[in-house]
């Protein structure tokens, strides 16, 4: 059987718009994969400690309320903290372009904008994940 | 012969007439929200449209034409443009500007640790403070935002939910130090909690306690600040997370009827609240859909509320809303398009009859709006009133074969949800079993797909693309110095006021809360004590317990 | 960087949880390595108990398990969870989110909830349901609560993977007659009707309790019926306490030693047979037998019981 890739979707920060990261989340499952949903409101904790109990091989953060800059970049620090860096991170929602770049040099590896389509997400993670050294395991 | 008839036989003579050259585009002739659209509209399709029954004079029954006699040539609908950021004192200015150019009401935004009930030195507000909107966490902070603001003659709309009650106590503080008594002021809080659990998802506690608090809202009220809307009932946000427009209509009078029936139930007389109830609705980008939603919804509103819940008085009847244009339909891409995409949103909602309005600012979707992109939003609905033309005559749209269809359309869409809803048990439970959040998901999917596959245009984002764009409008920063101010803030006013005060004052409240009494004069003597925000939903959320969401997709 | 899974079960052995999860995965995926994996982990397997949380969509199953594992922590007893939820058919993609409803463990080091998809088995458990409640087993949890989805037939596996089967119902009407039809009455040791708050509870409950009353007692014990409402933690203590008493029970007759002896015997007929299956179908050039067959079939010269006997005979069987 081919091997699944896993994937979380998480929504850091206070704010409630679900609707984008729904529709991500229903449209890598449509494109296969197993997609593990943390539900709203999620503190940078509680997404490391969700990423390293199911094994995921992406984390996808959507975050709309502004406090992108505070907490994607602590979830990438708190992952190196247990020692997970083999994950690919990846992040969506209202985040300007000056502060994308800033988030790159962070570890999040692509910023994902309004109106972007969810097949380009899907095979920008499938591209990642072949040449991943996560495939082989 | 019926004329219906004759008119049926003469367009079918076109129909054969036309039929070589008929060939049509490669497109998809539906509304927004998936529903067919057909190429020519008769009278046959208002065929058992009655005048008098189903669209009446303006100010009458059932105000399918509007809800005042006059409309817009009395006045103009109020333009309220929602915002706020960073601290009270940078909001505060932001205010004065927007006042001096010619707005007529304050809409507040509220940054998103004061709308889940937290204090800006909670480790949850990291990084929030201020972001989407101005950070409030005690009386202290209201004071700041309304200096210089006379409360007696500008009214204000508050965008907050869960915690409703704690900012319209500190609102009602502030009067009071203005001299201002409680019964002179006029505004609205949202606080309509079911379209939290429904779609915007920001709650605090869950269903029933919160159904509770806003029965104390109403009853207090009804006998202390008569000119308040103690429930802005929304549409907006249940649009924004993806419905249709049916959807939006048919769950936001759902809700209502939801409140009118908790109102009863907790023994409150329907013609003392319903007039002061409120709603909100979104403005999205098709324009005959969305000017029918608005007359569909006045419509159905007046009926039931006269018919099923036996109010007497035509105010109660009156279904007043408020409109913003849709945030959803902005696109990152060529920002400054979205002056355009507004400006027609915000025409539909005006020949829908809105009440007051708020138009987005191009820049929604990068940032929060700079002052300029707040201005041009603002001079959009000016040059709609005193340019346009179409302020001078009342429901300019009444009669066209497509729009009077397209309301009746979405009237009965609206009720096959309704008995859907019934059947379930209602609204809560409806919740409950997730059957909104999926109508809502699953439309929000489908439309997805749609972009993707290029069955709906979006210009700028699937067409008529710019590669390697350069964004060229000015963006607001904020700075991040404002969350060190406000936890500062807050951390000093716990020093200087009187603890001993607050916590005799939260522990009253807390009993309070526990028993049947209503809860809104301990949340006034709380806020006056200068009890935080973050300290008062505390308590509460002892006796009340959380909320947690069910993952619907 | 090629997996060495000798350092990974090193740290697995530490009671590193980053490791666990690893070794999860590979079990899941039934990598190459995981015969060893399992094979080493055997030793120290034999511990936990595990309780199946079963019952149809949306009737509290999350909720209820976030609570009673909460009620286990405070017997300092380690709970591993995994909650199944069923793979899309049309894509073999899942969306997994039980999670949501369990966020007063997910930050407890005394608790690991793992997310599985059921991946094409077709029980209401995935595939490696048992192998990966092994290596929880294995880590060193008292506790394993396994939540899966069970409305039809042929979703009731859960009753042969857990020691203690606990099926959660709602009033609603029609789900207790549901129950019955699809089969939950048989399995289920302990019945919760969720949601008591409604209306209809008591008439749900009294219906479940007579259709009770005519299942015979199975080694001393009588599947209670229990009330709860898990939004708020009510009747939590009571469920926690039978399922207890259901475990105690299991353990002092013997009946769990018994079930783990039938599992040890079932798993090795179980590799036996693959592996006899294997080696006879490759020693024999089956796949091409069966070709050959099919073509005579197809062609009108054979039936498929005429063919089976062809290639019996032809490799001398
Ligand atoms: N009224 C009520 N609702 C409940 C209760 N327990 C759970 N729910 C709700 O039922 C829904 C489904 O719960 P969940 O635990 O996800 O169910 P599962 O699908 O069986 O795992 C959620 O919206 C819960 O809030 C209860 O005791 N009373
Ligand atoms: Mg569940």
């Amino acid at each position: 059987m081919e091997r699944k890739v896993r994937v979380l979707v998480a929504k850091p920060g206070l704010d409630g718009h679900d609707r984008g990261a729904k529709v991500v989340a229903s449209a890598l499952r449509d494109a296969g994969m197993e997609v593990i949903y943390t539900g709203l409101h999620q503190t940078p904790e509680m997404i490391v400690e969700a990423a390293v109990q199911e094994d995921v091989d992406v984390v996808g953060l959507s975050i709309l309320s502004g406090a992108h800059m505070t907490l994607l970049p602590r979830v990438v620090q708190l992952l190196r903290e247990k020692g997970v860096d083999d994950v690919l991170v990846v992040g969506g929602g209202i985040i300007p372009e000056a502060d994308a770049e800033e988030l790159a040099s962070a570890g999040i590896a692509r910023i994902f904008g309004p109106g972007c389509p969810t097949s380009e997400i899907a095979s920008y993670i499938k591209d990642w994940f072949e040449t991943s050294e996560r495939a082989g395991v | 012969m019926s004329d219906c008839e004759k008119i049926r036989e003469a367009g079918a003579k076109w129909r054969e007439r036309l039929r070589p050259s008929a060939t049509e585009r490669d497109a998809l002739f539906e509304t927004i929200s998936g529903e067919p659209v057909r190429d020519l509209y008769t009278p046959c399709d208002v065929e058992g449209l009655d005048y008098e029954r189903d669209l009446g004079f303006p100010g009458q029954f059932p105000f399918t034409r509007g809800i005042r006699n006059n409309m817009y040539r009395g006045r103009l609908w109020t333009m309220r443009q929602f915002s706020g950021f960073g601290t009270a004192m940078d909001t505060n200015k932001r205010y004065h500007f927007l006042l001096d150019r010619g707005q007529t009401g304050l809409s507040v935004a509220f940054h998103m640790p004061t709308i889940m009930g937290y204090d800006s030195d909670h480790p949850r507000s990291l990084g929030e403070v201020g972001r989407c909107g101005v950070a409030i966490d005690s009386l202290e902070d209201m004071e700041v935002l309304f200096d210089r603001i006379p409360l007696d003659r500008v009214s204000t709309s508050m965008t907050i939910n869960a915690p409703a009650s704690i900012l319209l106590a500190f609102y009602i503080c502030v009067a009071e130090k203005q001299g201002v008594s409680s019964d002179k002021i006029s505004g609205t809080i949202q606080n309509d909690i079911l379209k939290e659990y429904i779609a915007q998802k920001t709650w605090i506690f869950p269903p029933e306690p919160s159904m509770r608090i806003i029965t104390d809202i109403m009853g207090f009220c009804v006998d202390h600040v008569p000119r308040w809307n103690t429930i802005s009932i929304s549409g907006y946000h249940i649009r924004e997370a993806g419905s249709t427009a049916a959807q939006e209509l048919a769950f936001t009078l759902a809700d209502g009827f939801a409140y009118v029936e908790a109102g009863i139930k907790a023994g409150l007389d329907v013609d003392r609240f319903a007039p002061r109830l409120s709603f909100f609705f979104n403005a999205h980008l098709d324009f005959f859909e969305e000017t029918a939603k608005y007359r569909a919804a006045r419509r159905i509103w007046a009926r039931e509320m006269k018919e099923k819940y036996k109010a007497k008085k035509p105010e109660s009847w009156l279904l007043r809303f408020h409109t913003q244009t849709a945030g959803c339909s902005l696109t990152a891409q060529q920002p400054e398009n979205n002056i355009v995409r507004t400006a027609y949103e915000a025409l539909s909602a005006v020949l829908g009859g809105t009440q007051s309005l708020h138009t987005n600012s191009m820049d929604e979707t990068l940032a929060l709006p700079s002052e300029k992109a707040a201005q041009i939003a603002l001079r959009t609905q000016q040059i709609i009133a005193c340019e346009s033309g179409v302020a001078n005559t009342i429901d300019p749209l009444a009669g066209s074969y497509f729009v009077e269809a397209l309301t009746e359309r979405l009237e009965k869409e609206a009720y096959d949800y309704f008995d859907k809803i019934e059947s379930m048990g209602g609204v809560v439970k409806a919740i409950d079993r997730g059957f909104f959040q999926k109508e809502i998901a699953d439309a929000a999917y489908e439309y997805q797909k749609k972009i993707e596959q290029k069955k709906a245009i979006v210009v700028g984002v699937n067409e008529y693309v710019i590669e390697d764009e350069e964004i060229e409008i000015p963006i607001l920063k904020i700075d991040p110095e404002v969350e060190r101010i406000q936890v500062g803030r807050v951390r000093a006013l716990r020093e200087k006021r009187d603890n001993g005060l607050v916590k005799t004052r939260l522990e009253a409240l807390k009993k309070a809360a526990a028993g049947p009494d209503n809860l809104m004069p301990l949340i006034l003597e709380a806020a006056r004590a200068y009890a935080t925000l973050g300290e008062i939903i505390q308590v509460l959320k002892e006796v009340f317990g959380e909320y947690k969401e069910r993952p619907i997709f | 960087m090629p997996l060495d899974v000798q350092t990974l079960l090193k740290r697995f052995r530490e009671g590193d949880r980053v490791a666990l999860s690893r070794v999860i995965s590979l079990v899941e995926n039934d990598h190459p390595s995981s015969p060893v994996i399992l094979d080493t982990l055997y030793p120290f397997t034999g511990k936990a108990l595990r309780v199946g949380v079963t019952g149809p969509p949306g009737a509290g199953k999350s909720t209820l398990v976030d609570h009673v594992a909460a009620r286990m922590r405070t017997d300092s007893q380690k709970v591993g969870i995994v909650a199944v939820d069923p793979t899309s058919p049309f894509s073999g993609g899942a969306l997994l989110g039980d999670r949501v409803r369990m966020s007063s463990v997910n930050l407890d080091d005394g608790v690991f909830i793992r997310s599985m998809a059921s991946r094409g088995s077709s029980g209401g458990l995935a595939w490696k349901t048992f192998e990966v409640c092994e290596v929880l087993d294995a880590f060193g949890v008292d506790r394993i609560i396994v939540e899966t989805v069970g409305v039809g037939q042929g979703e009731l596996e859960i009753a042969d993977e857990a020691h203690s089967t606990v099926v959660v119902l709602v009033p609603e009407s029609g789900d207790g007659v549901q129950a019955m039809k699809a089969g939950l009455m048989e399995i289920g040791d302990i019945f919760v009707i969720n949601k008591s708050d409604r209306e209809s509870a008591d008439t749900a409950r009294r219906m479940l309790d007579s259709a009770l009353e005519l299942k015979p007692v199975k080694n001393g014990w009588r599947p209670p019926v229990l009330s709860t409402v898990a939004l708020k933690g009510e009747g939590v203590e009571e469920l926690h306490r039978k399922i207890e008493e259901h475990l105690r029970l299991l353990v002092t007759s013997g009946s769990i030693q018994h079930r783990r002896m039938e599992g040890v015997r079932a798993k090795i007929v179980e590799i036996l047979r693959n592996r006899i299956i294997q080696s006879a179908w490759e020693r024999n050039k089956l796949g091409r037998l069966i070709d050959a067959e099919v073509v005579s079939v197809m062609a009108g010269g054979s039936t498929p019981y005429k063919s089976a006997a062809e290639i019996l005979r032809k490799t001398g069987q």
